[in-house]
This record gives structure tokens, sequence and C-alpha cells, in this order.
């Protein structure tokens, strides 16, 4: 592994017992099959993320660990405790709701302070949690308004203050910043990221957006048909795809389908038929399979308009441009390979005048080191 | 919040005159000739609330309208507990098998023909053997006013998201005080107008109400009619104003309530 990709950080150490362990639980609706005998732990502390396509089961499973789905097998485990008979309201979870589900007829203070009355806390101790909780999400000054006279961004940390109040031992979040724009999301991110870290809660965050799972979470579970395709960190998700549909989900890659042609103990020559010959480092599970898929990120591939000097451990594949896309940040180049096969390239735009950008119609040569290369079952 | 005034052309004016003057320009000459002060229906004699004490004198009428008042409470409190009731199961039940024909039954007394369900409401009280009067009026107009009830307050429940009773209940509340706590303050004023529709429904029935009724037990309506057979007297329309305003007070405080409703459920709505 050390030798695949040296800079990968490992996967959070495994000493701590799980807080929440996911035991092969499977739900149903009718036919349709929303959770697959999944099962996963979560350490507490941790800020993990729930990352698939809209129907891959995510938000079910976390309607299950709030407790809104019973699950048809398996077990939920809170601390050892089995959750999964317990009614939403017995269970020490609490959960943030995609649209907030705010309470338009009561008050923010109402709001924050409704779970905390159902505990049956004495009344001085609730104002002082619900001033606790309004200082926390820096709302003070707004407990009298009514939801509708709050902005998107203020009832967002409503919301969050409302779940947080009970202290949970783990907070769910289902697409807590979807409804944000952009640049509020960015900054409420942030804050998000920041609260976990103070109060040292468990997070579990459901989303569809990678971005957003990438940034906050420590740990990211990808999800598909009701099963979890990877759960890594988010580098090692991005940098170490588990199969070849999440190296296509999260972020943007290169697929070339080829022969294995030669394998030594480090490097394989793989023959692609719309490309040529590609060197990749051997993988750490070697596959024996003959045929492979080479995945590069677009930003791994570099290119020129004569290839490198010292070519030696490099593959280099000739083309020609066919459209550039910019982007601002980065420039994506779309090449046209010689033998037929379509590379995107991203290259970051690291100069204000370039003049020695690559026009469409150009030849260039790609390259991109061994390394760089990720094997992939077909 | 200001909307621009729409100006009306003389042919707008005019037919919304003419529209207006066919709908009420009877009702206003009622209530007026309920001030006259000549014997005589039709001969005006002046200004007077000559009829109004004959009303409150005559026993026979007093307690007729007694009789309508009690059956009328009564019945729209049934009315919208039943009503209420079948709302939350249609909207919030699991979709059961025969909902949509669940559904269809119980809006079908909104366009049943009086005649027929107050034929069968006798029909069934007869095979009974119930002893018709006040009890059995009070039936027939719960049966009547009931659907009302429960279309206002599904299609005010069905724009209340359900989130909302699962935040609650994520937050320490069993489903019951979940509902009891989130959601019957969302539909209160819908379920307010429902029980004042109800009661002016009931209020103003005549057919339903002569067939199910039993003797020493009419109600102002079957009591107005008979009387309406001997001749018209001044009294019936000072009767008919009382009427008139209150239905009228009560339909306005009903649509406020609507009002009220749909308004705290834009506010219900994300974003």
């Amino acid at each position: 592994m050390a030798e695949v990709n040296p800079t990968l950080t490992p996967d959070i150490d495994e000493v701590a017992g799980p807080l929440l362990r996911i035991e092969t639980v499977t739900k149903r609706f009718g036919g349709f099959t929303a959770v697959d005998a999944l099962s996963l732990d979560i350490k507490a502390g941790e800020f993990f993320a729930l990352l698939g396509p809209s129907g891959c089961g995510k938000t079910t499973l976390l309607r299950m660990l709030a407790g809104f789905e019973a699950p048809d097998e398996g077990r939920i485990l809170l601390g050892g405790e089995d959750i999964a008979p317990m009614l939403p309201h017995q269970r020490p979870v609490n959960m943030m709701f995609q649209n907030y589900a705010l309470f338009p007829h009561l008050s923010v203070r109402d709001n924050i302070a409704f779970g905390i009355k159902r505990a049956g806390l004495p009344r001085r101790e609730i104002m002082a949690r619900v001033a606790e909780m309004l200082a926390l999400v820096r709302l003070e000054g707004l407990e009298k308004r009514r939801p509708d006279e709050l902005s998107g961004g203020q009832r967002q940390r409503v919301a969050l203050a409302r779940a947080l109040a009970r202290r949970p031992r783990v907070l769910l979040l289902d697409e807590p910043l979807a409804a944000l724009d952009k640049k509020l999301r960015e900054n409420t991110q942030r804050e998000l990221l920041e609260l976990q870290r103070r109060l040292g809660l468990t997070f579990i965050v459901v989303t569809h957006d990678q971005e957003e799972a990438m940034t906050l979470a420590d740990r990211i579970g990808v999800m598909n048909a009701g099963k979890l395709e990877q759960v890594a960190t988010p580098r090692h998700l991005y940098e170490q795809p588990a199969s070849r549909w999440v190296a296509e989900f999260v972020g943007d890659i290169n697929i070339l389908e080829g022969n294995v042609d030669s394998r030594d103990d480090h490097r394989w020559t793989v023959s692609v038929a719309n490309a040529g010959n590609v060197v990749v480092t051997a993988p750490r599970e070697a596959t024996d399979s003959a045929t492979v898929c080479v995945g590069i990120r677009p930003e791994k591939i570099r290119l020129s308009r004569r290839g490198p000097a010292d070519a030696g451990a490099m593959n280099r594949l000739n083309g020609i441009v066919a459209s550039v896309g910019y982007l601002g940040g980065a420039s994506v180049y779309t090449m046209s390979l010689d033998n037929g096969a379509t590379l995107r390239a991203s290259l970051a735009n690291t100069a204000r005048l370039d003049v020695d950008a690559y026009a469409v119609g150009e030849r260039v040569v790609a390259w991109f080191a061994p390394d760089d290369c990720i094997v992939l079952g077909r | 919040m200001a909307r621009p005034l729409i100006r009306l052309s003389r042919f707008n004016i005019a037919s919304l005159a003419l529209g207006l003057a066919f709908l009420y320009l009877p009702i206003v000459i009622l209530v007026i000739y309920s001030f006259n002060a000549s014997q005589l229906v039709t001969v005006w004699g002046g200004w007077s609330l000559r009829w109004y004490s004959e009303f409150f004198n005559d026993q026979a009428m007093l307690s007729a309208a007694a009789m309508s008042l009690r059956v009328a409470a009564v019945s729209a409190t049934l009315a919208t507990l039943l009503g209420t009731l079948a709302a939350v199961a249609l909207a919030r039940g699991e979709r059961f098998k025969g909902r949509t024909l669940f559904s269809g039954m119980l809006y079908a007394p909104l366009v049943m023909p009086e005649v027929i369900t107050g034929l069968s409401l006798l029909l069934l009280f007869v095979a009974l053997g119930a002893e018709r009067g006040f009890w059995t009026v009070t039936i027939a107009h719960t049966t009547l006013t009931m659907c009302f009830v429960t279309v206002i307050v599904q299609s005010r429940l069905s724009g209340v998201d359900r989130s909302l009773e699962e935040a609650a209940m994520d937050l320490g509340c069993d489903p019951v005080r979940a509902f009891v706590s989130v959601t019957l303050p969302l539909i209160a004023p819908a379920i307010v107008a429902g029980w004042m529709l109800a009661f002016t429904l009931s209020l103003d029935d005549l057919v339903i109400a002569s067939f199910t009724t039993g003797p020493g037990s009419a109600t102002l309506p079957i009591r107005i009619y008979s009387e309406v057979r001997l001749g018209v007297k001044p009294e019936i329309n000072a009767i008919c104003s009382l009427i008139v305003g209150s239905i009228a007070i009560l339909i306005v405080a009903a649509s406020l309530a609507t009002k009220l409703s749909s308004a705290r459920g834009q506010n219900a709505a994300p974003m």
C-alpha cells in the first residue's frame, strides 16, 4: 500500500470500539430493497457522511437511525444497546431535517425549548439551555421571532440548535445545507465543522453533494443501490476508489479499458486498444483478470507540445485538443488521442495572461506517471 | 402589499351590480320588510320592530328555534369530531387498501340529493325502532355535515408538512403527543371553520330534518315552512332576517378562520 500511494493517510485507528454499529440492516418497501444487508461502524466523535445518488437508500438509512423507519432485518447498536425496536422519542439521537421542519406556530425560543421541555427539566434549566443554544448558533436577540420571520441561514441555525438542545449522542443531518445558496453554504460548512469539533459530538450527515461530504467528513460512506460501495477518508476515496462505480461517482476520471500485457512486481503494462500502451503501478490487490480499467484523474495529466525531456517512467499519449472548457481556476482540455480515445486533462490557470494555452486543434502530448493510474476491475 | 387598483369598465360595473342584485335583492327586501309596521306582508306601513317583539313572545317559534340551535350545536360538534378523525385517517394513515373508495364514499353525502339521504335515514330509524325526535335529527345532520368538515380539515392537513410531526417525535413526543402539540394547533382554524360550516348547514336544513323529526320536536325551518303554508306573516320576515344575520356572521368568521389557517400553512411550507 505504502508503495502504491505513499501520501495517503490511514483510516482513523480502530482502537476505541464503535459508538454506533449497524449490523446487516435491510429495509424493503414492497418489492424494492432500499437498504440491503448494510453493515457500518461509526466511532464516537466522528463526522461521518453518507454520500450517494438519489434513491441509493442513504436517507432511508438515516431515517432508520432516527426511528422513523423500522429495519426489516438487522440490528442498530448504539453504545452496545439495540435501538432498532425503539420509537423515535425514546432514542438518544436527534435529527436535523432537510427542510428544517421548524414549528411555524412557535417562536425561535419555543422551537429550541420544545425538546428539552419533554425531557422534564426544571424551568430555570430549560431557559439556561435555550440561552446556551442561542449563543452556540449566534442567534441571540432573535428568540421571539417566528420561523417565517427568519432568513434561510437563520432557520438552518435554529434547526441545528433545536436538534442539539437535547444533547443527543448522535446528531443526524439530512442534507443540512442543500437549501442554502453557495456562498452561505461554504460559511455554514465551516461553522458546522467547528461546532462538531468543539462539542466533540458524533455527526452523521446525508448528502448528495460530494464536495460537501469531502469538506465536512472524517470518513465517507458511498452508497449505491442500498449497499455501501466504499467507506474511506475523503482522500482515500478519491485517490484509491474501490470500484469503477466509486471512481466515476466521486470526481471526474478518465477510464481506459485494456488488457494486461505484462506484469512484474511493480509495473504492469496495459495495452489499451484506442489509446496505446499504458504503464501502471501494480495494484495492492492484484487481480488475475486479463482485462482491467485504468483510471486517471484529469488533474494528474499534464500536457505539453513536445512531451517531457526525461520521459523514461512516464506514459505519453499523443493527440489533438478537441475542446477547451475554461472554469476560472482551471481549464479542462478534452483531447482526442490518435488511436481514438478521449482524454480529459485539467490544468490550473496559474498565470493571468496565459499566452501559452493550448488551442483547439493543436497537437499535444498528454503525460502522466504510472503512480497516478488507478487500476480498477471492469 | 399595495395591489394595483383595477379600473372597472361600465360594463363590468353593470354586470357586477346586476349579479349582486340577483343574489341579494330578495334578501335585502326581506330584511327591510321585517321592519314593516303593517299587518300585510306586501304593504309598507312605516318602520317598526313590532314583528321582532312578536317573535320573541311566540313560544312555539322560540322553542323551535331553541331546538334548531341545540341540534345544530350538537350535530356540528359530533360532525367535527368524526370528520376530523376521518380527515386524519385519510391524510395521515398508511395507504390502506380501498382508501380511494373510502374517501370517495365519504364525499358521497356532498352530492347526494337530500331527499334520498333523508328518506334512507328515516327508513333506518324506523327499522331500528328509534323514537324520532331530537337525537334522530341530530344524527341525520351529523351524517350530512361530517363530510364537509372532512373536506376542509383534510385539505388543511395535506398542507401541513409531515416532517413537522416527525420532528416533534424526534424531540421526545410520542405520536399522540406530537399530533396534539404540533399538528392540532396548525389545523385548529380549519377545524373551527368546519364546525361553523356544519352548524350553519344544520341550522338551515329543512328536508332531512322533516324526514327524521318526530312529533313535538320541530326545528325552526320546519316550523317556518308550516306557518308559511297558512300564509306569510311579517313575523316570518323578522325570524328570517335574524337567521340571515347570524349565518352571515358565522360564514364570515369561518372564512376568516380558513384564511388564517392557510396563512399559517404558507409559513409552514419550507422556504
